[in-house]
């Protein structure tokens, strides 16, 4: 049990990462979270205005409920598996975040200076979150995959437009933490 | 009713597994890229790996899926463009938000319901996505 209240290394999370992957591959389904945010605009009945979400949903049905699961898998696994909640960061890190104006950077699995309501209810600090997840969500679906269906199962299937979209990801994730971040924060 | 139980425990399990290794926390997407740590490139790398062996045994077994079809990864399109653009919006909104799609519902799990407002706004990108497609670079 101390082993499983403890943060798992990665040697033992990354296997079960693919083991996910391939879990439902053997079902017949792909590994694919992203395709969930085109599912919901579907239900929420954008196929009526735009082609690309005229599609049969309900055969989508089935990620719908993998979300389900991992929703409350997150609730399980902070709730009842983890003592500690902290993150063992690097100590440069830290530092770096201290510099940036977090404080206390690793004591929660988020920093309250982006979650927290307070911030949230800021000008700033709404924009960053508004702004952030428009983007992931407009980017996952030009790219045609996020983490889970490029860099996990692209990957591993080793396809060349998958390495590309990766290689994508850390470019702009370089550009946002080097040289956005010293300016917003 | 039956026939979801099984994606259910997947999904269950998938959650446990990336609040476990942490994947979930903004602090570790800012950590990786900014090259201070090798949490976060131990756990891809090792994902990968696993993933391309477990592929390789399968196809030398010849295994097949539960609908008894031989398992496969469906192939992404050729292409170039949108995936380096479409790559680099993402990586741009996962490093200010520090979260992709599947740790955002994940985060919402372990009580952070701020995440929502995260959750919203990428529906709307993936919408917008979908009105802009015919205009974009492919």
């Amino acid at each position: 049990m101390e082993y499983i209240l403890q943060p798992w290394p990665w040697y033992i999370s990354g296997p079960c990462i693919a083991i996910v992957m391939f879990i439902l591959l053997y079902f017949g389904r792909t590994f694919g979270m992203s395709s969930n945010l085109r599912t919901l605009c579907a239900i929420g009945g954008a196929g009526k205005k735009v082609a690309f979400f005229k599609f049969d949903w309900k055969a989508q049905r089935w990620n719908l409920v993998v979300v389900l699961g991992a929703i409350v898998g997150g609730f399980i696994a902070h709730h009842f598996l983890s003592n500690p909640t902290n993150i063992n960061l690097s100590q440069e890190t830290v530092s770096d975040l201290n510099t940036l104006g977090f404080a206390n950077a690793g004591k929660s699995l988020l920093p309250p200076e982006l979650f927290s309501w307070e911030n949230v209810f800021s000008i700033k600090g709404i924009l960053i979150l508004i702004i952030g997840g428009f983007l992931v969500g407009l980017g996952t679906r030009y790219a045609g995959g996020c983490t889970s269906g490029h860099a996990i199962t692209g990957l591993s299937s080793l396809q060349l437009p998958s390495l590309i979209a990766v290689i994508g990801f850390f470019i702009g994730g370089l550009i946002m933490i080097h040289l956005i971040y010293p300016i917003l924060f | 009713m039956n026939k979801y139980i099984k994606f259910f425990l997947v999904g269950l399990f998938f959650g446990i597994v990336l609040v476990k290794s942490e994947a979930v926390s903004w602090y570790r997407i800012f950590e990786m890229f900014k090259f201070q740590s090798f949490h976060m490139y131990g756990i891809i790398g090792s994902a990968v790996t696993t993933g391309i062996i477990l592929l390789l045994i399968s196809k030398k077994m010849k295994l097949k899926t539960i609908e008894d079809q031989y398992l496969k990864v469906p192939k992404k399109a050729n292409g170039f463009r949108r995936y380096v653009l479409g790559g680099i919006i993402f990586g741009l909104g996962w490093a200010l938000c520090g979260a992709c799609p599947g740790p955002m519902y994940i985060l919402f799990g372990t009580g952070v319901f701020s995440i929502l407002i995260v959750i919203a706004a990428a529906i709307f990108g993936t919408y917008m996505y979908g009105v802009l497609k015919d205009k974009l670079p492919h």
